[in-house]
């Protein structure tokens, strides 16, 4: 008897700790998305860089793609600078932590009585939503260029890969800014992670017939999974396949969660 | 019935190899209220920030109402509410917004947290301005929302690092009224450090000197006085900490704030 009422108190103990939990992650992806739609000049001003690619690689390039007999660019690039700007909002999603510690309230979450893996789960689904965001409103100015999707069936599907791809990023953000002190190593990571990871991912140039070196590091790089999901799901041609695409995001997205999580548990001040 | 709710023991912090707090055990009375007062660089804030579980202690042990920080980390956490030093205000949410985000944070049921944020929020006079962002309040309105915030989930313990720090006079007083006030009629425990001797002595019913990361003196304000001989607490406070200068090196945290306003500017 006295250990069944031991069980019930254990039982429930359980569900309001996850109850608990369920709102920590509620709360802060509320958060995120309360900052990003009252900051109108950073959602305006964030659309400028994958205006000027489209425009200038787009018309730019264009021309010569057609020519080598790769088919319009415009529909090929698209999917690469939908991932560009995802890429981007989450990976400063993340590192905004390092904002948050400057201006204090970090340290009101810290000491908050909830799991720290909440607060970092609840935070990366917020940056990832409003990474995903982005990338639709992206997506939606691309039809001002030229952009139509062979198939409109498969859109959620690329949302799908803007959301996983979102989620990678912005684990990764979170996880960078969780060991960062200060703003000092962020040229550092701007130029050796952020960029690079664009620039090899298969956002501008197609993966095939590649020489052997830049074959390696693009199949390395996980953001070429991103591009190829969202161009397989729009254009219908995908270089990795489908199901390769979204298990290696998935698979990625949860082991860099896991780290960002352990390297935020130990964040002390 | 022990009544003892803050419980220190031989805590020690080091950062290779130079010694923060060294050795320091004293112990809190519910419903007491402590001052915690040394001079730059004496080991305050990293001793506060062991109490709050924002820092491991390298050796010694912490118990709030008998949690220990480290091992009972959420349950020490959840005896506490605390105002930092610096600013830690959501300035892009509203002062009600960052309320409720503190009180689904300390899971206070939703009902009670209404009534809850409704009644501080009139007792530290920002009701009127509920639904403004934070970044348009004033230094003094984002401590009085700082201190609605830290009572918000009824802790037992409230602790307060340099609550007045920038505040004019008139602000002051009057936040020390709120405090004292909320001491003798919750019965909540009040730990707090401050630059103003002053304040200390009006407030503290018990003053803890702290030094090079010892404990120096500790006793009522009159008995501090009586055994230094002063006239002023400040006198007696001078008389354990001498009177050189101290300088605190900037933190990392100051390095940021600027290179962020060249950012933003």
């Amino acid at each position: 008897m006295k250990k069944q009422v031991q069980l019930t108190i254990c039982g429930s103990a359980i569900a309001g700790g996850t109850i608990n939990k369920m709102n920590t992650i509620y709360i802060l992806w509320l958060r995120q998305l309360k900052r990003y739609l009252r900051s109108r000049s950073r959602i305006i001003g964030s659309l400028g860089q994958p205006i000027l690619f489209l425009v200038a690689f787009g018309f730019g390039l264009g021309p010569t793609f057609q020519k080598a007999g790769q088919g319009n660019y415009i529909q090929f690039l698209v999917p690469g600078i939908v991932a560009m700007s995802v890429l981007f909002t989450a990976v400063f999603s993340g590192i905004e932590i390092i904002w948050d510690r400057q201006f204090g309230f970090l340290k009101e979450t810290l000491v908050a009585p909830v799991p720290r893996s909440g607060i970092m789960i609840g935070r990366t689904l917020g940056g990832a939503t409003v990474a995903t965001i982005q990338g639709m409103i992206v997506f939606a100015l691309s039809f001002f260029v030229g952009f139509r999707p062979s198939g409109w069936g498969n859109i959620g599907l690329a949302f799908i890969f803007m959301f996983l791809t979102a989620m990678l990023f912005t684990a990764l953000g979170t996880a960078i800014a969780s060991v960062l002190e200060d703003m000092q190593g962020f040229q550092l990571i701007m130029n050796f992670l952020i960029m690079p990871l664009f620039f090899l991912s298969g956002a501008l140039f197609p993966l095939n017939n590649l020489p052997p070196v830049l074959k390696i590091i693009t199949a390395i790089d996980p953001l070429s999974y991103g591009v190829d999901g969202m161009r397989g799901a729009l254009e219908g041609i995908s270089h990795f396949g489908l199901g390769t695409d979204f298990g290696v995001l998935s698979v990625m997205t949860l082991v860099i969660l896991a780290i960002g999580s352990y390297l935020f548990s130990k964040i002390q001040l | 019935m022990d009544n003892t709710i803050i419980s220190v023991s031989r805590l020690t912090k080091k950062y290779n190899g130079f010694i923060a707090v060294n050795d320091v055990s004293f112990t809190v009375n519910k419903g007491e209220v402590v001052a915690f007062l040394g001079p730059n660089g004496a080991g305050k804030t990293t001793t506060i920030k062991m109490l709050t579980t924002l820092l491991v202690p390298t050796t010694g042990s912490v118990h709030l109402n008998g949690s220990d920080v480290v091992s009972h980390q959420e349950a020490a956490r959840r005896t506490f509410g605390i105002v930092f030093q610096d600013p830690s205000l959501d300035d892009e949410l509203t002062a009600w917004e960052n309320l409720e985000f503190h009180g689904v944070l300390y899971s206070v049921p939703k009902d009670i947290r209404r009534s809850r944020i409704e009644e501080l929020m009139k007792f530290v006079e920002l009701w009127d301005r509920k639904n403004a962002l934070v970044k348009t309040f004033s230094g003094g309105m984002k401590r009085r929302l700082e201190i609605a915030r830290g009572l918000l989930h009824h802790p037992k313990i409230f602790f307060l690092d340099e609550p007045t720090i920038g505040l004019d006079p008139q602000t002051r007083i009057h936040m020390w009224d709120y405090v004292v006030n909320l001491n003798k009629k919750e019965q909540i425990t009040i730990f707090f450090t401050t630059h103003y001797i002053e304040e200390a002595e009006k407030v503290a019913q018990r003053i803890i000197v702290i030094d090079h990361g010892k404990i120096v003196a500790q006793g009522t304000p009159g008995e501090l006085k009586i055994k230094t001989n002063s006239k002023t607490l400040e006198e007696a406070f001078l008389h354990f900490t001498g009177h050189a200068i101290r300088d605190e090196e900037a933190s990392a945290v100051d390095h940021m704030r600027q290179r962020h306003r060249r950012w933003h500017h």
